[in-house]
């Protein structure tokens, strides 16, 4: 069975339906695994391929990444649930990710996470309703010179104090 | 490429940077045709701004017709990340700092147009001090000592031809021409090198092991999953140098037998990854990794593989099971990896951060190298300076500096006239260093003996403000989440010591809870099965020996002496400064906050008080405070 089929059976099988945009990002994820000659070692590589195509990671997309690289479907969810990178649950559009190393941390990290948590109305962990925003603390993203820090994206903020959470949130609304 | 025609292109390629590395008082030799501006793109200065900088003095440049006089390049990190977004004028070799779009005009018309730096925008040690313009001057800078970080920040870390100007891929073109793989290894041997990852094991040793190990398949592994909070030097290199990293690794192939290497990078740093792979790209293009480098027999590919977030995987058994995609879980050792690694086969990994002083030892030879840091830890060490310090970034001094040179002569001191309290090494595998040992110098053994460790060369400094028990807790809170769940002393241990941790912060510890912690990590120190658990204590344990007085405050006296576990904090509204505005009642969860019968006052009931501190939060006129 060629790897469209595969992924159409796996797709009808799970009740969804294959729309065009839908097919583009498996035919782009296929490029993928083309990339890496279907190594079931590259795993965490496709998985990530697969994370910023999807936005998050899909049953029905787990599925067809097992089969497509001939690995049990335990084995790829034990992956997945190893790494805090993946997530198995929508996100929103914008991942705040607040920076929790120590240097952060001494600097006052936790008083912007809980202004950020006052602001959006949410939970770290949590995405907020319209979608927009999760937010989530993060090991330490190496711009300690600089901290606090949050990344937003590719985007750091810099020496962010409790005051300053507004102005960065509106950058994104 | 041959070597003959690397020797060509690097002196074609070191006349178009000459410019650069010119350094020369204007004042005193007449105008200069052409300048070149140094805008850091490194990390830090992104982040402050460091694009619509550079695009403002483009503009301004091409408004004054100046763009074909005045060059401009995007280097790597200049590592003074306190004082971003950094530009340095050369050859005048004049800093500025803080710059900021509308900034721009001024640099080009006053100094590009009329020759008169603008010295507002100079570093100044404090306000009223006078001007530092040349950096080489500025202690930050000239107490440093380069090897790591040579190149960092003068070259532009996408142009391959920057890095060979500056004698880049020279270790290589001579290795394969000139040295057989013993003579790299012997070479590497005499510098004394340890490995800069953590635990400062000695770099030739490895290497000699893999030498020997029999069979063609090899593997070299750069371990760049830099974890370690308060760490960020891997990241700098790979930003601002990624060539120097990819000649090492082509270097230790080529000394261990090696064919393929990986490096492991961190998906936190998708900067460095972009950058990696367009150095990957250009390296292979000009035929200094792939097949038949430099025409020699020697061949060599690289591939990066990008982690997913987990902290275990820095440690190296758990690295290559990531690296083949599985959990990234340790495995005993022995076998250790250079008897069986990648695909079992024979595997050699190690940090950035050694591997970029590599290129160095063996063009310089290892002698030189010796000759820096101390007899038993040799080299220099990059350190990156954090947390309650003036200057913060990446500071780089031969190994046996003192902890009082970097925080206080590099790092300008404490912010605020606050007092220094302690210093944190090594992460969350390392210690925090009371004010005592401020002038022991640093190096791999010296650490130890004090309970901390070299690590990473992450160094957070704190001032009075930080309460050392809330500190470890941090720490554990940190191990309690990163360990893997493999080995039950360190799954269950650091959720104990935690536990025991939060229960002093929160004012319910008893003396027995010292006993049981030094107990606990006793064993997990002894009994984990890799290096995250052996060393998780490691925090908690160097604050119980250095600021013991500060758990029995906690446990005896029920006070926190920094004003930070809330739980042991007493708020209390000053009656002089209260105006009766009832902020605070209307946000106290537990309605503990009442109006003082037939005044305009509140009062709260310490009985109801939950400690949470809303009330000190919200009031408009520091009328709540704590004791």
């Amino acid at each position: 069975m060629s790897s469209i089929q595969a992924l159409e059976s796996t797709i009808s099988r799970l009740g969804h339906q294959v729309g065009p945009g839908e097919k583009i990002k498996f035919d782009q994820l296929e490029i993928a695994i083309g990339y890496y000659n279907r190594q079931p070692e590259a795993l965490i590589q496709i998985l990530h391929r697969a994370q910023e195509l999807f936005g998050y990671l899909r049953p029905d997309v787990v599925e067809y990444v097992a089969q497509t690289l001939k690995l049990p479907a335990s084995q790829v969810h034990g992956v997945i649930s190893f790494y805090s990178f993946f997530s198995t649950v929508p996100r929103g559009k914008y991942t705040i990710m607040a920076c929790m190393g120590t240097a952060c941390y001494v600097r006052g990290a936790e008083q912007v996470v809980q202004a950020f948590e006052k602001e959006l109305s949410i939970q770290r962990g949590q995405t907020t309703p319209d979608g927009l925003f999760s937010l989530k603390c993060v090991r330490c993203l190496g711009a300690c010179g600089m901290a606090p820090v949050i990344m937003i994206g590719e985007d750091v903020h810099s020496k962010l104090r409790p005051d300053g959470v507004k102005k960065v949130i509106r950058q994104y609304t | 490429m041959t070597p003959t025609e690397l020797e060509q292109l690097q002196k074609r390629a070191a006349e178009a940077l000459s410019l650069r590395l010119q350094k020369r008082q204007v004042k005193s030799n007449g105008k200069p045709a052409e300048r070149v501006l140094l805008i850091c793109a490194g990390g830090a200065c992104i982040s402050c701004g460091e694009a619509p900088v550079w695009e403002a003095l483009e503009k301004e440049l091409v408004r004054n017709n100046l763009h074909d006089t005045v060059h401009m390049v995007q280097t790597g990190c200049m590592s003074a990340c306190d004082m971003g977004p950094l530009v340095i004028v050369r050859p005048d070799n004049i800093l500025y700092q803080h710059v900021k779009p509308e900034d721009a005009a001024r640099i080009v018309q006053q100094h590009m147009l009329r020759d008169e730096p603008v010295t507002e925008l100079m570093y100044r040690p404090h306000p009223e001090a006078d001007p530092i313009p040349n950096p080489d001057e500025i202690p930050f800078f000239s107490k440093q000592v380069k090897i790591v970080l040579e190149t960092c920040g003068i070259i532009d870390p996408e142009n391959i031809e920057e890095y060979i100007a500056m004698e880049g891929y020279a270790a290589l073109a001579k290795a394969v021409s000139a040295m057989t793989p013993q003579q790299v290894i012997d070479e590497v041997k005499a510098s004394g090198i340890r490995g800069r990852g953590g635990a400062g094991f000695p770099t030739a040793i490895k290497w000699q092991m893999l030498h020997n190990a029999p069979g063609s398949e090899k593997y070299i592994i750069c371990n760049a999953d830099e974890g370690d909070p308060g760490a960020f030097m891997d990241r700098s290199v790979l930003e601002g140098d990624p060539h120097r990293v990819l000649e090492a690794m082509a270097l230790a192939a080529y000394a261990t037998g090696a064919s393929k290497g990986f490096i492991y990078v961190r998906a936190e740093y998708p900067l460095a990854i972009r950058r990696l792979q367009i150095a990957l790209e250009q390296a292979r293009r000009y035929g200094l990794l792939g097949r038949r480098i430099l025409g020699s027999d020697f061949s060599f590919g690289i591939e990066i593989r990008v982690g997913a977030g987990a902290f275990v995987c820095g440690e190296e058994t758990a690295l290559m099971a990531s690296v083949q995609g599985r959990r990234g879980m340790p495995r005993p050792r022995p076998p250790f990896p250079t008897d069986s690694g990648i695909h079992d086969k024979p595997t050699s990994i190690n940090n950035v951060e050694t591997f970029a002083s590599i290129p160095a030892i063996v063009r310089r030879g290892g002698k030189w190298y010796a000759g820096i840091g101390t007899e038993k830890s040799t080299g220099t060490k990059v350190f990156a300076l954090a947390g309650n310090v003036n200057a913060t970034g990446l500071v780089e001094v031969p190994m046996g500096t003192t902890l009082r040179e970097i925080i206080f002569e590099i790092g300008g001191g404490i912010p605020g006239g606050k007092k220094f309290k302690a210093a944190q090494t090594g992460g969350p595998s390392g210690g925090c260093i009371p004010a005592e040992h401020l002038d022991l110098p640093l190096d791999f053994d010296s650490l130890q003996q004090i309970g901390s460790i070299v690590g990473s060369g992450g160094l957070v400094v704190m001032d009075e403000d930080s309460c050392m028990v809330d500190v470890a807790k941090f720490f554990m809170d940190f191990c309690v989440d990163e360990s893997c769940g493999k080995c039950p002393p360190c799954r269950v241990g650091t959720k104990q010591i935690y536990k025991t941790l939060q229960k002093i912060c929160d004012g319910k510890g008893s003396e027995d809870d010292l006993a049981i912690l030094d107990d606990l990590c006793d064993v997990l120190r002894s009994s984990s099965l890799c290096g995250l658990g052996q060393t998780s204590p490691n925090p908690t344990m160097s604050t119980l020996r250095h600021f013991r007085d500060e758990y029995e405050a906690h446990i005896k006296g029920h006070k926190c002496p920094a004003k930070v576990c809330k739980q042991l904090l007493t708020y209390i509204i000053n009656l002089e400064k209260c105006t009766g505005c009832s902020l605070c009642a209307r946000n106290c969860p537990t309605d503990a906050i009442s109006r003082i019968d037939g005044q305009r006052k509140y009062v709260i009931d310490q009985d109801k008080c939950i400690h949470c501190g809303k009330c000190h939060e919200v009031c408009r006129f520091a009328a709540v405070a704590i004791e």
